[in-house]
């Protein structure tokens, strides 16, 4: 399938035959943009909101123009009040409207947490499904911003613990593209959570509109000697990773997520069964994470399956740094993830 | 009678020093005359550590940087009014205040330069760090206000936030918990008119920020943010009433951001250049320098003496910040808690090595 292939820009795109091969090529943030518009166009109860969506950024791009093109009733700049945006979300979402609550950082998002969780989570379950939120957030993660332990986090997990909540996590254009609409008609509040550094990342995205499920993962390459589940941007590194210890005869399965909540374990519980060793690579921290709760439901229910112990990629147990010096000890990467690999192919050797 | 008047609201605007460099005789001959070479000076320090911090970012020596440029009369001016043993609670577009409270410009460079190690407040300033979710450090001044409260001191705090930051519903708490204590909190909005691209306007469909005070039960007024002896005078005047008991004040000083709303911003893209223009000819240096002129407090021979020793000063700030050695990697799981976990503690021996 020429969409579950990821390029990290143009140029790997077109030399893969992207192109060449009749297949549209978009960037992550242009499958936003295109997502979004065509969801205002085909449904007056759709709308978006946030600070900054109508500026001349245009939240890196993904927003850019479509106040110009709808009209600011339906993307709205508005003022500095994260938790009010959310309470309004949330209320214009029971009556009827399908809002895309935007935000720049995910790091704004702990100021709207009550409404997040006592209401949006809560409502379908407390009216006996009388009511329900369809609401969707968007938010940003990134690494290295420079801005630190307040501006530069990944906060997916919090959200993933949650009854209520849905949380996705594209790591391609196509998925940007068919997970934002399956957020806006999912029926629940979704949380949205793409990735800076995935923005100009390529691939082919068809024009018309479609949804990707939510809830499934997606195997992004097929290997017999370990598995590797990722999320977000994690997913390229790991595809890099793979192709690094190829060169070494060691043959990876790379899971993409694609949402943490309901999270695939299915997927991955089947693959570990054929390779007996699964490393997950998270964009955050480890405590209470994807691949805590990975580990669990493996345990739970394929405890024989692992040849060697399982291992996890995340951040250090500590807040995100600034620091040029702390950032490059701090962020895990391809190396991070084949070195992990690397030791856990030879563990599971050694056991036979 | 059915219908009666039960409240009035009435919203003073404080000038000094008007933009011709006129001072209102009754109000200027409040101030000590001491003060004004105090207020150029700062200022100019401020200045030239603001501009060397940008063209070091154009340079890739510095990171991205919120620029002060514009506001100076409304940050140190209102500074200059506390003690060194007042609490200061910064935003993240302070570099002013806290240039004018002491704060090392060595640190300051580091911590725009990408280093924790830049907002370790030295002994003896009572700072907290900068915030960057916006408006968040409102509530903490209550908070320092509450606690100076109940210890019986004799001191103020000052808390420094946006227009943007007084939408957040953190700045209608805290302002009225404030009043509630009546706690020696010192409101200073730094109205700069924008948000990055959001305009005061489409802010709030109020009048004046200052107004927003009376709903609290306190004081509220608005200042000319760039005329330096307003803003001293204000504060001064809040300063004064805090430390007496007589609670909370909410300064608006009237102000301009003159540049991007940092180094990643492109200003242009959401305001005219005539906007800009009007406010540059407004900017706070000029009055004050023709109003010391008329006093025979300002010569040229004098600035120019001010300028080289400031321009020294930040060039010895900015040479002992490029000296410092690179934080070391094991720090960001020190520092991390008091006492740390076993992951923690392990993480701490595989980055020591
Ligand atoms: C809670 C929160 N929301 C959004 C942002 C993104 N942001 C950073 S600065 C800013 C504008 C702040 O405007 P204002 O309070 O007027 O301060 P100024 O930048 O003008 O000094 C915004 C929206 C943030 N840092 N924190
Ligand atoms: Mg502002």
């Amino acid at each position: 399938m020429p969409w579950t292939k990821i390029y990290g820009n143009k140029a790997d795109f077109e030399k893969a035959g992207g192109a060449g091969a009749g297949l549209r090529g978009l960037t992550y943030r242009e499958a936003l943009h295109e997502a979004a518009s065509q969801l205002l166009e085909s449904d007056q109860n759709v709308f978006v909101m946030g600070e900054g969506v109508d500026d001349g950024g245009g939240v890196f791009g993904s927003t850019l123009n479509l106040h110009k093109r709808f009209g600011s009733d339906r993307v709205m700049d508005t003022p500095l009040a994260e938790n009010a945006l959310t309470g309004i979300a949330i209320g214009a979402a029971a009556s009827g409207m399908r809002p895309i609550l935007v935000h720049m950082r995910i790091d704004f998002m702990p100021l709207t947490m009550d409404q997040i969780i006592n209401h949006a989570a809560k409502w379908s379950y407390m009216f006996g499904g009388a009511v329900s939120v369809p609401l969707t957030i968007r938010s940003i993660i990134g690494r290295g911003w420079g801005s630190a332990a307040q501006h530069s986090q990944s906060l997916q997990s919090l959200f993933a613990n949650i009854p209520g909540l849905k949380v996705v996590m594209p790591s391609t254009p196509y998925d940007a593209k068919g997970l934002l609409r399956a957020s806006v008609y999912d029926g629940n509040p979704v949380m949205f959570i793409e990735h800076r550094w995935l923005y100009e990342h390529m691939g082919h995205v068809p024009i018309e509109p479609y949804t990707v499920p939510i809830g499934k993962s997606i195997t992004r390459r097929n290997g017999k000697d370990v598995t590797i589940a990722a999320v977000s941007q994690m997913v390229f590194e790991a595809m890099q990773a793979a192709e690094l210890l190829a060169a070494d005869g060691i043959d990876c399965e790379v899971i993409d997520l694609r949402t943490i909540r309901p999270l695939d374990s299915d997927a991955v519980i089947e693959s570990v069964t054929k390779t007996g060793a699964l490393i997950v690579a998270d964009t955050g921290w480890a405590s209470c994470g994807i691949g805590a709760e990975l580990a669990a439901r493996l345990v739970e229910r394929a405890h024989g399956a692992l040849k060697a112990p399982l291992k996890r990629i995340n951040f250090a147990d500590c807040p995100t740094p600034a620091s040029p010096a702390l950032e490059k000890a701090y962020y895990p990467d391809r190396h991070t993830i084949a070195a992990a690999v690397r030791e856990t192919f030879e563990l599971k050797r050694s056991n036979g | 009678m059915p219908i009666s008047v039960i409240g009035k609201m009435e919203v003073k605007r404080l000038q000094v020093i008007n933009e011709q460099g006129q001072a209102d005789a009754s109000l200027i001959s409040l101030l000590p005359d001491s003060i004004y070479n105090k207020f150029f000076e700062t200022i100019t320090l401020a200045r030239l550590y603001n501009q060397r911090a940008l063209s070091l970012q154009r340079e890739g020596r510095l990171g991205t940087y919120a620029s002060i440029l514009g506001q100076e009369a409304s940050q140190i001016g209102s500074a200059l009014a506390f003690d060194p043993s007042d609490w200061i609670i910064p935003s993240f577009r302070e570099s002013g205040v806290l240039i004018a409270m002491g704060y090392p410009m060595r640190l300051l460079y580091r911590y725009w330069m990408g280093d924790e190690r830049g907002m370790s407040c030295p002994e003896g300033l009572n700072i907290l760090p900068m915030c960057v979710p916006v408006g968040s450090q409102l509530t903490h001044s209550v908070g320092v206000g509450m606690g100076i409260k109940h210890k019986g001191e004799k001191k103020a705090v000052a808390v420094y936030f946006g227009d943007g930051a007084s939408s957040r519903g953190d700045f209608h708490e805290g302002l009225n918990l404030a009043g509630v204590f009546k706690l020696p909190v010192v409101f200073l909005c730094q109205n700069n008119q924008w948000a990055i691209s959001v305009p005061r306007s489409a802010q709030s469909a109020g009048a004046t920020i200052a107004e927003r005070a009376f709903s609290y039960g306190f004081e509220g007024i608005q200042v000319d943010g760039n005329d330096v002896a307003a803003v001293y005078k204000a504060t001064k005047d809040a300063v004064d009433k805090a430390k007496a008991g007589g609670g909370p004040t909410l300064i608006e000083c009237f102000t301009y951001r003159l540049d991007d709303h940092t180094t990643s911003d492109d200003a242009t893209r959401y305001r005219s250049r005539d906007e800009v223009e009007a406010w540059k000819a407004r900017e706070p240096l000029i009055r004050l320098k023709l109003f010391m002129e008329k006093k025979g407090l300002w010569s040229k021979a004098y600035e120019d003496e001010v300028i080289k020793k400031a321009s020294d000063a930040v060039d010895a700030a900015i040479k002992e910040a490029e000296a410092m050695s690179p934080p070391d990697a094991a720090d960001m799981i020190r520092f991390t808690n008091k006492e740390l976990t076993l992951r923690q503690k392990r993480e701490l021996e595989e980055l020591e090595g």
